[in-house]
């Protein structure tokens, strides 16, 4: 008996195994899109982009925010004289007011436009191994940092590279003018930046004092001070962790962009810049025209979702309107042409 | 053909001196040892490089290996490029070295099998691979032949031994070798070993059946042919030793000759993804150069300009050359739009549904064990585009299990149940056993008037079995007394000689000179005098005999069209009844077989035999003048009588036909058979069927009458007007109507031809006629054709209609059909495995290739379309994002993600899903593809992936990468943080595209997805979760302490990821790709539906009542 069962066994020694897997049988689910499914999907979505879309777009109107261009192009501009290449040291002036409370935490920002911070080669133009603070890479600098690598007497320029070299260096005085006389509205320039570049990314060479360890090195051409006299009002906001370097270093993505300088949250304007007129004085340092690049900067204030963004909430609630509209078309189509349930 | 070309002396003829390794080394043949493997450990890592760096699509990427090596255009770190080529060399690499581990394997156990040699008098054990040309070995019972051996002596008498050339040949059945005779009284060790024959022979070649050679020994020269010869990989059987001449070793062996690679078959998908392939490097290179020019304008407007802040590189010196570097630059960064993983996930696709074909149940035969095979694993999603069928018959059709049905002897026509009658209870079996005790019990016959005329001594019948139980090449193998069991070539033959058994004249043995029979139960002995053997051309064998009274006779059986040819004039009235009789057989669709004797004279007998020894002896054209010797002797013989063979239809032929015909596919039947049995075999597997129009029958034997059945036919097949009936019309009135016509006619028709007239219907002038004329009709067939011709049908087709093939057969007539149409299956069954060994895949009963092409080929093919659809898509979304940064970076190649992204993007983040897809995915069940045969048309008609599908998935690759790209950047450029921080930062775009990116791929390919099993589930889940997962990981303060110049997105993810703007980013661009799709998707199935789709939703909609 026991030997008839292993004939049976051995004679289909060669049948393929009975399993869900083998047999192309996997318990699957299978989704079909009907129209019990898309059409109240479309619907359901649509609704939640134009809620959506409602909140991005009421939450961006209620966002106030004042754009300043001063590079100086207009003959009218106060900062026209500054515009010319050869002048050195240059202030301009620009006056502005605001009818309303300008609400608080107010943001105060540079921007740039048509510089190509996003270009390849200016891009790779760092030396990350210098920039976390490895000496080695003083005296010697990675060749990406070319053509900003070793100056004429073939001294290593710290930090080096074109980023570096290039970083913004007009600088801003906020006034509001109150009864004719002006009242210095307060910058705070501390944690501008990300807290991985200022913390993680970004060291200075565990050297006190910080000078010593740029011994032997150069600074970038464009600089006016040397890395470790960036601010002289705070020792601990030089070197490579001073907060303007670490944003101007997070190079942006499109060619006009904006960067944070400073905020507004002291003192009086902790709630904002009251309405009245205020003066803005600017050390006009960086040239733009040569490449007709502008120059401004902008004053805003943010919501939970971040600063003004008329595109999203629009976007949104274009998208979902089409949705709904979809939805509708689709019930009519399916009303018209559905399958014939007999078939 | 090959006389005619100069080659060196050597390889024009090979001598071998036996018991002489010095005198044979001259020569340097080769040793006995072989070599299928293909590397060793020392020559696999160059060689297997050197192989794969054959291939375009890795050359071209190690040439864009190089490139980035160049700094001023290495816009990606190396290993963005490196490490998919390397995964995907490496995957290649691995499978090549399994394959060849098993190769070495299998090389050294065979080189390793032991042999005795005898050197120096002595029997020595020898390896295989040690054994020498001209060496002597000694070979016993069961044991392989370990080269090709010219047999010697052997322990049987007359020198006599027995073979299986299974591994050879695929045949079961023994086979007689026989030495030479001066040879076979060497005997022993000691004669042999002062042996010194010399033998001169051709060169290797792969001819199975043939061997020319010449023995020359102590001055005298003897003719070696096939029957001396002992093939490697035969096995000795029945014999208890014997001794061989090595002639041929190791590589020389035919077997080795014969295992040459075969053609390698590409799909239509392969040759279209190559053409597409090229077309996205035509697509790259525009790019580039669009970019270029970009490069050159924005460095001549802007560049310059900037100069302060970005100087040129030393290099660079103006903005042409910049623009030359920036393409070359393009060309790397762009370079994911060709697939570098394409072919390696297509062959791994491949691979799975070739394990879903070897494992299916329902493709396993129990009665034989055989499951089905998948030899060859890059044709599947072919087999769901299969338009014609070209069909054997015998054995593939029918179970080629013959059995003897009726006879007609003397005019007296005897048996009368067939198969395709119903079994009642009038025919009653006949038991042989009280009348003959040899008889087999398993042999069934239903007329007892024939045993009857047997039992009174009628002597035509007499002689007719007699006959039967000489005439034949079987071997019987008697185990005890009166257990006899009889090993054919041809099944036929087995079913004649065991129909004589039974009827009382039983084949007992047979030796070189003797047949030795029991006719009714007394032993007689017959000299044997000659064999007249059977092939395709002469379709006819003949035994001549001396009986024991001393009377010599000529017995042949044959083909009815070239036996009554040959007959006696005076047989006349005798032919004219039984010619009725073997049509009434063929109508039937029974196989029939003509019988007939002549009676020989000693003189006539004694100069034939000379004439014979003559052309034997002939060292040139030996084949031609034995066949004239034939001829000349089987002349003027008298007839008596015919048989039929009933081979019965395979389970489930008809039905399989029926839903093939409704899957579109047509099916042509190429059979040697005769025109009756194959029109009746046509009928009765529904091929053929009663509702059809017209059967036109082309049976002309001149070009002339054969155009002119043509010009009948498509004159009849315009009018169309159904006259039906029995076909077979040849209206003689030209003119000639266009050939084209014959698309529109209307009604179904089928084609016969035959063999003579589809040799002219073939010619070059001829073939259109032919080809649109049998296209029209719903079924061909296509009998008494030889092998050749199959495959000329095969390829005529092939080079007409532009139509995938797929040829199905199971002999080795068969083999050169199957090797030449695009798919070629073989049925292992009774003839052997050759055909099996030839084909693409092989199962052992005709109706599973329903579920091959049904089933299997249909899902391959739907798998493989959406897989490739996927494929370009998600590549072209992929990397048209960089060509739209371009524009606003200065087109200065800077990319948009990490190249950490860009190097995990096609190797880790989505190529788990899509491969899934392509394995797992199915539209509809198995058993709705078998009842809805019409769900195999898209395949027929090439729907799912064409050139206007790959522009589509390449559009919405396209449309998705401007959304993916323009929608953050709209976004991003005004947004802050809610610290205020603005978000247009490089590194929060590279981080919100790329997850933007992955997400919109893995909503698509959930899309894609039909069939969620739990791996579709794992690995779409498990992508996502790996991309989050490993990016942040990438951007973590552990990996950047330890490499700060190599992890620049150092915090990117969390500081990215925590911004619900991002996300409502990341969602709107979601939408936008999506919704689209969703919706067009949505209105198809509703307003355009397929049938795939209807019938998975009536399915669904069963399932949910059920």
């Amino acid at each position: 008996m026991g030997r008839t069962k292993k004939m049976v066994k051995e004679e289909l020694a060669n049948r393929p195994d009975n399993t869900a897997f083998t047999q192309q049988r996997l318990p699957a689910w299978q989704p079909m899109l009907s129209a019990g499914i898309v059409i109240p999907g479309f619907v359901i979505i649509g609704l939640a982009f134009i809620g959506i879309g409602v909140a991005l777009f009421v939450t961006s109107q209620s966002i106030q925010l004042l754009e300043l261009d001063y590079t100086g192009v207009e003959q009218t501009s106060p900062c026209f004289k500054c515009s010319d290449p050869n002048a050195k040291n240059c202030m301009c002036e620009l006056t502005f007011s605001t009818d309303t409370l300008f609400k608080g935490p107010v943001f105060f920002y540079y921007g740039l436009s048509n510089y190509f911070q996003n270009y390849r080669s200016y891009g790779v133009s760092k030396d990350d191994d210098q920039l976390s603070g490895n000496l080695d890479n003083f005296k010697s600098p990675s060749d990406t940092c070319a053509p900003y690598e070793y100056d004429r007497n073939n001294k290593p320029f710290v930090p080096c590279g074109a980023v570096a070299n290039s970083l913004f260096n007009d600088t801003f005085k906020l006034y509001q003018i109150v009864n004719g006389a002006k009242k210095v509205v307060p910058l705070d320039g501390k944690g501008i930046s990300w807290w991985t570049d200022y913390n993680i990314k970004y060291r200075n060479p565990a050297v006190t004092p910080l000078k010593n360890a740029f011994n032997g090195t150069v600074k970038p051409l464009y600089w006016s001070k040397p890395a470790y006299e960036l601010d002289p009002s705070d020792p601990a906001n030089n070197g490579f962790i001073n907060q303007d370097f670490l944003v101007w270093m997070r190079r942006a993505a499109l060619p006009d962009f904006r960067k944070l300088y400073r905020r507004i949250t002291d003192g009086d304007y902790a709630e904002g810049l009251p309405a009245g007129n205020y003066s803005l004085q600017i050390a006009y340092n960086y040239p733009v025209l040569s490449f007709e690049g502008r120059k401004k900067v902008v004053f805003s204030n943010v919501s939970w979702m971040g600063g003004k963004n008329e595109f999203l909430g629009i976007a949104y609630l274009v998208i979902g309107s089409l949705c709904v509209v979809m939805s509708v078309v689709m019930l009519i189509v399916y009303a018209k042409f559905k399958f014939p349930e007999e078939e | 053909m090959h006389q005619h070309k100069q080659k060196p002396k050597n390889k024009e003829e090979r001598r071998v001196r036996a018991n002489d390794r010095d005198y044979n080394e001259k020569f340097q043949y080769a040793s006995n040892c072989i070599m299928t493997s293909k590397y060793n450990i020392i020559t696999f890592l160059p060689v297997n490089l050197f192989e794969q760096f054959q291939e375009v699509a890795n050359t071209y990427f190690l040439f864009l290996l190089i490139l980035q090596l160049i700094p001023q255009i290495s816009s990606l770190s190396w290993f963005t490029t490196i490490v998919p080529l390397a995964l995907v060399l490496s995957i290649t690499a691995v499978k090549d070295a399994t394959d060849d581990y098993f190769r070495h394997k299998s090389d050294n156990q065979v080189n390793n099998r032991q042999s005795q040699v005898l050197i120096r008098g002595l029997l020595q054990n020898e390896k295989w691979m040690n054994v020498r040309v001209g060496d002597i070995i000694k070979l016993e019972n069961n044991q392989f032949v370990a080269a090709d051996l010219l047999l010697l002596s052997s322990s049987e008498p007359h020198g006599l031994c027995y073979i299986e050339t299974a591994e050879l040949d695929g045949e079961t059945n023994m086979k007689v070798r026989q030495s030479v005779s001066v040879t076979s009284e060497l005997g022993d060790q000691n004669n042999l070993a002062s042996f010194d024959g010399e033998v001169v022979c051709e060169p290797p070649n792969n001819k199975l059946d043939r061997f020319c050679g010449t023995l020359y020994w102590r001055d005298k020269k003897y003719t070696l042919t096939n029957q001396n010869m002992l093939l490697r990989g035969c096995v000795l059987r029945n014999t208890e030793a014997c001794y061989g001449l090595v002639i041929f070793a190791g590589p020389d062996t035919k077997l080795m000759q014969n295992s040459g690679r075969t053609k390698f078959k590409r799909t239509s998908i392969d040759r279209l993804m190559n053409t597409l392939v090229l077309w996205i490097f035509g697509f790259l290179v525009c790019m580039g150069v669009i970019l270029a020019v970009g490069n050159a304008v924005w460095e001549r407007e802007v560049g310059s300009l900037f100069q302060s802040y970005l100087p040129w590189d030393p290099p660079v010196d103006n903005f042409l050359f910049s623009a030359f570097l920036s393409f070359w630059s393009y060309v790397i960064i762009l370079n994911t739009v060709v697939p570098i993983s394409l072919y390696v996930s297509v062959e791994v696709i491949r691979l799975g549904h070739s394990y879903f074909i070897n494992w299916d149940q329902q493709m396993f035969c129990s009665q034989c064990n055989t499951a089905a095979e998948a030899r060859t694993t890059t044709l599947n999603e072919e087999l769901g585009q299969v338009e014609y069928i070209f069909s054997d018959k015998t054995g593939t059709l029918t179970q080629n299990i013959m059995s003897f049905n009726k006879c007609s002897i003397n005019g007296q026509t005897y048996g009368k149940y067939t198969h395709t009658h119903t079994l009642s209870g009038r025919f009653i079996r006949l038991d042989f056993t009280p009348f003959n005790p040899l008889a087999d019990p398993n042999f069934c016959f239903y007329d007892d008037t024939l045993l009857e005329s047997v039992k009174v001594g009628d002597s035509h019948t007499h002689e007719f079995f007699r006959l039967l139980s000489l005439c034949h090449t079987v071997m019987s193998e008697e185990k005890s007394e009166g257990e006899l069991v009889y090993k054919a070539q041809s099944p036929d033959e087995g079913a004649l000689v065991t129909a004589a058994r039974n009827f009382g004249f039983v084949f007992r043995s047979r030796t070189p000179g003797t047949i030795t029979t029991t006719e009714i139960g007394r032993p007689v002995t017959y000299t044997l005098l000659a064999i007249l053997d059977f092939n395709n051309i002469r379709k006819r064998m003949s035994v001549i005999v001396r009986n024991p009274e001393g009377r010599i006779r000529l017995y042949c059986k044959g083909a009815d069209t070239v036996l009554l040819e040959r007959l006696h004039p005076c047989n006349q009235e005798l032919m004219n009844i039984t010619s009725d009789h073997l049509n009434e057989y063929a109508a039937d669709g029974l196989r029939t077989l003509a019988l007939a004797y002549r009676d020989l004279s000693e003189d006539e007998w004694e100069a034939w035999s000379e004439s014979h020894r003559c052309a034997d002896k002939a060292t040139n054209c030996r084949e031609d003048r034995l066949a004239a010797a034939y001829e000349e002797i089987e002349q003027d013989m008298m007839l008596l009588g015919a048989t039929a063979i009933e081979d019965k239809l395979q389970e489930g032929v008809p039905e399989t036909i029926a839903v093939l015909s409704l899957a579109n596919i047509k099916i042509w039947v190429l059979t040697g058979d005769k025109q009756e049995t194959a029109v009746n075999i046509g009928y009765s597997c529904k091929m053929l069927t009663d509702n059809m129009t017209e059967v036109f029958i082309i049976r002309g034997h001149t070009v002339q009458s054969v155009r002119q059945d043509f010009r009948s036919v498509s004159l009849e097949g315009q009018e169309g007007d159904g006259t039906g009936g029995e076909g077979g019309k040849q209206l003689q009135c030209p003119p000639p109507p266009p050939s084209n016509l014959m698309d529109n006619i209307s009604g179904e028709f089928a084609l016969v031809i035959n063999g003579h007239s589809l040799a002219h219907a073939l010619e070059a002038d001829m073939e259109m006629e032919f080809v649109s004329t049998a296209c029209a009709c719903k079924a061909v067939i296509c009998c008494r054709v030889t092998p050749l011709q199959k495959a000329q049908v095969v390829e005529l087709i092939k080079k007409h209609k532009k139509a995938v093939t797929l040829a199905i057969g199971d002999g080795a007539n068969d083999v050169s059909m199957i090797k030449s149409a695009h798919i070629g299956v073989g049925i292992s069954g009774q003839e052997g495995i050759q055909a099996v060994l030839a084909s693409d895949y092989s199962f052992s009963q005709f109706r599973f290739l329903q579920r091959l092409l049904l089933v299997h080929g249909r899902w391959s093919y739907l798998r493989m379309c959406r897989f490739l659809c996927y494929f370009f898509y998600k590549n072209f979304a992929f990397t048209m994002v960089h060509f739209w940064f371009g524009f606003f970076c200065g087109f200065s190649a800077q990319t948009v993600y990490d190249q950490y992204f860009i190097t995990l993007y096609n190797i880790v983040y989505t190529s788990l899903p899509v491969l899934a897809m392509g394995i797992f995915d199915q539209d509809v069940p198995d058993q709705r593809s078998l009842e809805y045969p019409k769900l195999y048309e898209p395949g027929q008609l090439n729907l799912l992936f064409n050139k206007r599908e790959f522009f589509i998935c390449i559009a919405q690759g396209i449309y998705t990468s401007v959304v993916l790209f323009f929608v953050p950047c709209a976004v991003l450029s005004d947004a802050t943080q809610s610290t205020g921080v603005p978000l247009a930062d490089y590194q929060t775009f590279a981080v919100t595209t790329a997850t933007a990116l992955v997400i919109v791929v893995s909503v698509q390919i959930a899309l894609d997805t039909g069939f969620w099993t739990v791996f579709n589930h794992v690995f779409v889940w498990g992508s996502l979760g790996s991309y989050f997962t490993i990016m942040f990981a990438l951007h973590s303060q552990t990996l950047f302490k330890i490499f700060p110049n190599q992890f620049h997105f150092v915090g990117s993810a969390q500081s990215t990821l925590l911004q619900p703007v991002v996300w409502l980013t990341i969602a709107l661009a979601t939408a936008i790709c999506i919704v689209p799709v969703l919706a067009f998707r949505f209105l198809k199935v509703d307003l355009k539906p397929q049938l795939s789709d209807t019938v998975r939703k009536h399915t669904q909609t069963q399932r949910f009542y059920h």
